[in-house]
């Protein structure tokens, strides 16, 4: 059973998002997680970065496969977690907290109403 | 297409096995994570799933002969009841398959073929063949298990009780040798059972009927569960089988790649006359090649390598990596690759290329990891 804690938001490529003002932070899923298992390595987009939501801007390596990380929501890239970059086990063991990717600045605030609600999340991927 | 199911499939999914598409079958590739059933293989014993691979019998007087002539290894070295890994080639030396041969006495062989290649392999052995041997396959009808680790041989037999009755003669399992096979009864059906895998562990490869197959994986996993025995997936095969160097075919091997070229002519007994392929294996032998398998290791902190990724040597492109992933073992990116013999000393600096960055890697002896 995964955890979806029901203070963030969610999209459909199972990244999380938390909103603070104009900042949100984002990383992947603990339903995410458990279907990569193992993750070795994570590629995080460098800050200044303008993204896109939908934009590929981050990479998950498990030891099977390589996964592209999309940004939920557009705007620029204010830090990356260096800690998860020198130790990815982080995104198995603490998805929501120390395992979390990389923080940004709201460009288009709004696109926030377009993401998934816990129940909604939690609705796909029971589906 | 519809994917083939083993008859283990239901068993797959009581135990949460993640099943995914491989060779035109639906087979696991994890239950719990790949690098806990690595690691469990390394260090106490895992069981998979392999009876999608084919299963050919090749006997009567005859049979030696055709064998020598189609496969690379030399048949008449195996006394009955033991079995010896080999290629099968084509005239330009490129590899059909590779599979190992069991002498069962002094007539009849047992072939394990890859499961993506019996399409290919088994109407090439009847166009080789031409009467001089009975040849048939059994793979509908086979199944088989894999259960490998170093503490197998202490269970084994508790599992699977019973002398052989045909094949090498041992009181037990755990008195065959490396790569002997014998016949046991299980449940009054025949069991071939051989000391053989494709992890570098201790373990064995236990072919039964079809019907036969779940009650022996129950078995096994019932006695060896306290002794850390878990179920491992295609996932672990492979990074256990990268880690050892062994080829697995449509990766190191193919129709345009010779044994010679991905060194693996250990198996090619160029001394016992002629045999498919020969003139080429015998000439690349002596000649050398121009491209050579190699075994590399990412030297410092980076994603880790995948099949296709580009292999570069001072930033010139000169390979591709047909094998690659992180090493549960030892912590780092390992992989095999071609590239051109010159480049194959261990030791020998490589990069490689990751979405579009390059990494850097270096030439190692095999098998990568070492006990």
């Amino acid at each position: 059973m995964s955890n979806i804690p029901s203070d963030l938001k969610y999209t459909k490529s199972h990244e999380w998002v938390r909103v603070a003002g104009d900042v949100a932070v984002v990383g992947i899923t603990d339903h995410a997680q458990h279907e990569l298992t193992d993750v070795v390595f994570v590629e995080l987009p460098a800050v200044g970065r303008q993204v896109k939501a939908g934009e590929n801007c981050a990479v998950v390596e498990s030891v099977k496969t390589a996964s592209d990380i999309y940004a939920p929501v557009s705007g620029q890239i204010l830090e990356f977690n260096a800690t998860v970059v020198d130790n990815p086990a982080l995104v198995n063991t603490e998805p929501h907290a120390g395992g979390w990717f990389f923080k940004l600045k709201l460009s288009h605030p709004e696109e926030v109403n377009a993401l998934l609600s816990p129940e909604d999340y939690q609705k796909q991927i029971d589906g | 297409m519809t994917l083939k199911r083993t008859p283990l499939y239901s068993a797959h999914q009581k135990l949460g096995g993640k099943l995914i598409e491989f060779g035109g079958w639906e087979m696991p590739v994890q239950y719990t994570s790949i690098t806990d059933e690595h690691l469990a293989v390394r260090q106490a014993a895992g069981i998979f799933d392999i009876s999608h691979m084919g299963e050919v019998f090749v006997g009567g007087p005859g049979a030696e002969n055709f064998l020598n002539r189609v496969l690379t290894n030399d048949v008449r070295k195996l006394a009955p009841g033991l079995g010896q890994y080999t290629l099968m080639c084509n005239e330009a030396g490129g590899v059909v398959d590779d599979l190992y041969a069991y002498r069962m006495n002094s007539t009849d062989f047992l072939l394990i073929i890859n499961a993506s290649r019996i399409d290919v392999d088994v109407p090439w052995l009847e166009q080789a063949n031409a009467g001089q041997a009975e040849l048939r396959d059994l793979s509908g009808r086979m199944a088989a298990v894999a259960v490998q680790g170093p503490v197998v041989a202490k269970f084994i037999d508790a599992a699977l009780p019973g002398d052989a009755c045909g094949g090498t003669a041992v009181q037990k399992i755990s008195e065959l040798k490396k790569n002997q096979v014998g016949i046991f009864i299980f449940d009054f059906s025949t069991l071939y059972v051989a000391r053989t895998g494709y992890t570098g562990e201790d373990g064995f490869e236990i072919i039964a009927p079809t019907e036969k197959i779940e009650a022996v994986w129950n078995r096994l996993l019932e006695i060896g569960r306290p002794l850390g025995l878990k179920p491992a997936g295609l996932g672990a095969r492979d990074t256990l089988r990268t880690e050892m160097c062994y080829p697995l075919y449509g990766h190191e091997l193919d129709e345009s790649t010779t044994p010679i070229e991905a060194r693996v002519g250990f198996f090619v007994a160029l001394d016992k006359g002629d045999f498919t392929g020969r003139a080429v294996l015998a000439r690349q032998n002596a000649e050398g090649t121009k491209k050579k398998l190699v075994a590399f290791k990412m030297t410092g902190k980076s994603a880790p390598p995948r099949p296709h990724y580009g292999i570069l040597a001072n930033g010139r492109a000169i390979g591709q990596v047909v094998s690659g992933t992180q090493s549960p073992s030892l912590g780092v990116g390992i992989g095999l690759g071609y590239v051109p013999s010159e480049f194959s000393r261990p030791g020998t600096p490589l990069e490689i290329e990751i979405r579009g960055k390059t990494a850097p890697a270096v030439v190692v002896p095999k098998p990568i990891y070492k006990r």
